[in-house]
């Protein structure tokens, strides 16, 4: 079994952030309708743009578009563009005939993108108008997924912090546990919380527009993905507590937020280890079989999703890796804090990018495992490097116990690939 | 505004990123937003290329509005220029940044960029797409490096038109130039695909031009026919024919040219054998980008002997020629980047194959209609590690292959007849050489396994003024096989209301059977 090491004497906490500006290789915030939609049954995503928003989304949905989607774009036109009175008529016609077409829908988002945007389309009051037009069978939201407002996962983040607002008030004293998982992860987290005796916890976003909820004064919130810092301050304008706690990635981190959760609701240290002994048990064993790849590798990380300092924190503490640099599109200190206190000193941690630059960075390290996006991965693997890519680790689950073997594995797998190819004769 | 959930083309900067990554030693700034590098991965993953797209974006975030965006631009143009030493470069806006009128044309032309030419690109991102995007991008470079010079020696031709992200290309111009070296003709250069900005300039050498791809060749095309004297071939190479013609416009154009060998050529032997029997009348709906489609139909319709039942583009530039070729087959074209209307004219043609694109293998696979992929847009698959052109003689071969593949193969169609009450061997298990699981058949009194589509519909939804079906002729009807079933169901249908009739009997359905007989 893997020896935990004991945490670092500061961590990364005091490292100095490199931060650099420059030509960034990134998905903009409409990327997060792919996985919100699955999540949010009853939801409908009309991002308001151009067929630049319709092409992107119909390339990370690869084929996922022809099962009945619960998303579209409204392509602005030439005429949209002249003047802008008509441009929220041309709105309601288009959201009077999808709405029409799917009676289905009960939440409808109208998403924001750069060309909206620039021209200063005001979709927060088409929300509003919408909204009082379609009550009280659908609900019409706005948030912004731009690529000039937001980096990929922030997306989910807009999604959330837009709905925060709108939520039934409630003095009862609840968990509500923010972030999209899969459903299969959010049951087992359920699970674990319900036998430690955590009845009242509800979950952002839900599945249903029925299980929206509520938020006030008693309300104590974890969060399980680390791009949410728009949401939480949402959610403290509304009341509510933030429980900080590293993200639940690995044995350590998933035992480390459960117990920052448990604390908060009073669970008996007895009861805890009753409930998590045989789970972290499992865990460690389903780790221990990619440690033997992974351990004394070397990683660095490009930004992408925000998750790279916690995933970080999982591969040196519990799979033996080093990290050589950590980089995150955006940093908040105040969700990703515990996790950066456990990342062991050495790596360079960076925020934002000049993608040339950092490929210097780490064509020079020549790390043994590099994490990066779709654009980057071939090229890198053409170069030598082994790569593994980032997007992957916000589609598939990967969070909590019985997901921590998969996690490692998702790293593992390249450099195994790597090992098993032999295509030199057979002298 | 228009609602929309797939789009067949990009917008029109793809198209000049097609270009740009075709090419070598070019290379492309783009004024756009953060996210915009997403297209990075159409190369980079789809076509599995192993470098990044030689394409540097200024990637501003709404902090950057206002003055900074030009500085960004300029300051990206520089960088570019310093680190990759391009023989040219490309400039122009996404649609984003065409709304914040920076003009980035103006601005790279008054820069130093130590005398290197700087093409600038106007590419109207709210009315055109990613074909004219490719085509203009083309055109410009064109205009802007090549210039009049004395012709070579010996016979040579330029082929124009393939690009980066294109359907076959990479295999299509192999299979020309080789087809071309066999009779004589040397290449001079091969652009966008494999030329740099100096090949560019040579392209004047020539004697004349191969239009490969006029969607994305046919302004550069004709703007070398208008300024340096070259023709250009009319015939797209694609099929036994096409390929003919082709051959016979080259002969014309280069007059020591001499015929290839058609040793290597299948096709004509394999569609005459008798296993190919089956393949006669074979109903076919095409829809692609217009010269594959319009390459398509011909091949369907001479070579293969299949009944072209629908056909159309998604490009409207082409809608003349595609409306003009579909009046030969007498059918009226379909012009529509709307995958919904597609959707509902396959519905309505029932055809018993679609050969179409990405988005109609969709379709295909919710009807429950074999499809073969002819034309762009297209998923990875169709970017295969195999020698795969679908131009020219080895074209035709792997024409031949990909379009009978989804059928059932004659034999097995011929004893799907016999058996058709089998237990095992029945529609329900579909061909034999697909992946499908095979599916025990109900007796008579259960429900029969239902294929999704227009097959089965149910009575409700067929509307009241329908004609009804009487139990026996139901179960009739789903006797015969699945790949027909449909057509005859319409066929009966319509036969019945011609003449009144309000119940399907069995013998109304052998007496349209009849009628119908091919």
């Amino acid at each position: 079994m893997t020896q935990m090491p004991p945490p670092p004497a500061t961590g990364c906490s005091a490292t100095p952030v490199l931060k650099q500006r420059g030509q960034r290789e990134v998905f903009c915030g409409l990327t997060g309708i792919i996985w919100l939609h699955r999540k949010m049954q009853d939801a409908f995503f009309l991002v308001v743009g151009s067929r630049t928003c319709a092409h992107l989304l119909q390339s990370a949905a690869g084929v996922m578009i022809f099962a009945e989607p619960r998303f579209a774009t409204a392509i602005l036109e030439e005429t949209d563009l002249a003047g802008l009175a008509d441009a929220q008529d041309e709105l309601d016609a288009q959201v009077a005939q999808l709405l029409a077409r799917r009676p289905d829908i009960r939440q409808l988002f109208l998403v924001g993108s750069c060309p909206s945007e620039v021209i200063k389309l005001d979709l927060a009051r088409a929300a509003e108008r919408l909204s009082v037009a379609h009550a009280p069978h659908v609900r019409v939201l706005n948030y912004s997924g731009s690529g000039i407002e937001t980096t990929f996962t922030e997306g989910e983040d807009a999604c959330l912090a837009s709905m925060v607002p709108v939520l039934p008030e409630t003095d009862a004293r609840e968990l509500l546990v923010v972030g999209a998982l899969p459903d299969v992860v959010e049951d087992q987290m359920l699970g674990l919380l319900r036998d430690m005796g955590i009845e009242r916890v509800r979950c952002l976003p839900a599945r249903r527009a029925d299980d929206i909820p509520s938020v006030g004064p008693n309300t104590v919130f974890a969060l399980v993905q680390p791009f949410l810092g728009e949401t939480l301050a949402a959610l403290t304008r509304r009341g509510a507590r933030h429980i900080p706690a590293p993200l639940p990635f690995g044995d350590e981190g998933t035992t480390a937020w459960l117990q920052a959760v448990a604390s908060e609701m009073g669970v008996a240290p007895a009861r805890f280890a009753e409930v998590t002994d045989a789970p972290r048990a499992r865990a460690r064993r389903a780790i221990a079989a990619a440690t033997e790849t992974l351990n004394g590798k070397s990683v660095f990380f490009f930004p992408d999703s925000q998750l790279e300092i916690p995933l970080a924190r999982f591969l040196t503490r519990e799979c033996g890796m080093t990290a050589i640099e950590v980089g995150a599109p955006f940093i908040h200190q105040s969700i990703v804090g515990p996790d950066l206190a456990l990342l062991p000193e050495g790596p360079t941690i960076s925020e934002g990018q000049d993608v040339d630059l950092q490929l210097d960075r780490a064509r020079a390290a020549r790390p043994d495992l590099t994490v990066c996006g779709l654009g980057l991965a071939n090229p890198l693997e053409a170069e030598g490097l082994t790569t593994k890519w980032a997007i992957e680790l916000v589609f598939t689950p990967v969070h909590f116990y019985e997901q921590a073997g998969d996690l490692a594995a998702l790293f593992a797998r390249p450099l195994r690939r790597k090992a098993k190819l032999r295509l030199e004769a057979a002298e | 505004m228009k609602l929309s959930v797939w789009t067949y083309e990009g917008p029109p900067h793809v198209g000049a990123m097609r270009v740009a990554t075709g090419m070598r030693g070019l290379h492309y700034v783009l004024h756009a937003p953060q996210g915009d590098t997403y297209a990075d991965l159409l190369f980079t993953m789809i076509e599995r290329r192993d470098r990044r797209p030689p394409v540097t974006y200024t990637t501003f975030q709404a902090r950057d509005l206002g003055s900074d965006t030009a500085d960004l631009f300029k300051t990206a143009c520089q960088d570019a220029v310093a680190r990759f030493q391009p023989e040219a470069i490309i400039v122009g806006a996404s649609c984003t940044a065409e709304l914040i009128q920076d003009d980035p044309g103006g601005m790279a032309e008054t820069m130093d960029l130590g005398g290197i030419p700087v093409i600038a690109l106007e590419l109207p991102s709210y009315q055109r797409k990613e074909n004219f995007g490719a085509d203009e991008t083309f055109y410009q470079i064109v205009r802007r490096l090549a210039v009049p010079m004395d012709r070579t020696a010996r016979p040579t031709c330029n082929i124009l038109g393939p690009t980066g992200l294109g359907f076959r290309h990479r295999d299509d111009v192999t299979e020309i130039t080789g087809l071309l070296a066999d009779m004589g003709v040397e290449v001079n250069v091969c652009a966008p695909m494999g030329a740099t900005p100096s090949d560019i300039a040579r392209m004047g050498a020539a004697h004349f031009n191969v239009l490969l791809y006029p969607e994305t060749g046919e302004a550069a095309a004709r703007w070398c026919e208008k300024e340096l004297g070259q023709a250009f071939t009319k015939t797209v190479p694609m099929g036994v024919g096409a390929t003919r013609d082709f051959v016979a416009e080259v002969m014309a154009l280069a007059p020591h040219a001499t015929r290839p060998s058609e040793d290597a050529l299948r096709l004509p032997w394999y569609a005459a054998s008798v296993d190919s029997t089956y393949l006669t009348g074979k109903r076919v709906f095409l829809f692609g980008d217009a010269t594959h489609v319009m390459a398509a139909a011909r091949i369907a319709r001479d070579e293969m002997g299949f009944e072209v039942c629908g056909m159309g583009c998604y490009n409207r530039e082409f809608a003349r020629p595609m409306r003009a070729a579909a009046k030969e087959y007498g059918l009226t074209a379909l012009i529509t980047d709307d995958y919904l209307e597609v959707e509902r004219a396959i519905e309505d043609a029932a055809p018993e194959m679609i050969l179409g694109t990405q988005m109609e293998r969709h379709i295909g696979k919710r009807l429950g209609i074999p499809c073969a992929v002819i034309s762009a847009p297209v998923h990875v698959q169709d970017f295969p590690a195999r020698y795969s052109p679908v131009m020219g003689f080895e074209g035709a071969n792997v024409i031949f292959d990909t379009w009978v593949h989804p059928l059932v193969m004659g034999l097995e169609e011929h004893l799907l007849h016999m058996f058709r009450e089998d237990f095992e061997f029945h529609d329900a298990a579909g061909p034999s050489h697909h992946g499908g699981k095979a599916v025990a058949r109900q007796d008579s009194a259960g429900a029969l396994p239902r294929t999704p589509g227009y097959l089965e519909k149910d009575e409700a939804e067929r509307g009241a003024d329908v004609v009804t079906w009487l139990a026996e002729a139901e179960a009739e009807l789903k006797k015969i096989p699945f790949f027909v079933r449909g057509k005859a169901r319409r066929n009966t249908e319509s036969f019945a209301a011609e003449r009144g009739v309000r119940e399907i009997s069995v013998d109304t359905l052998y007496e349209a059977k009849a009628h119908y007989a091919r």
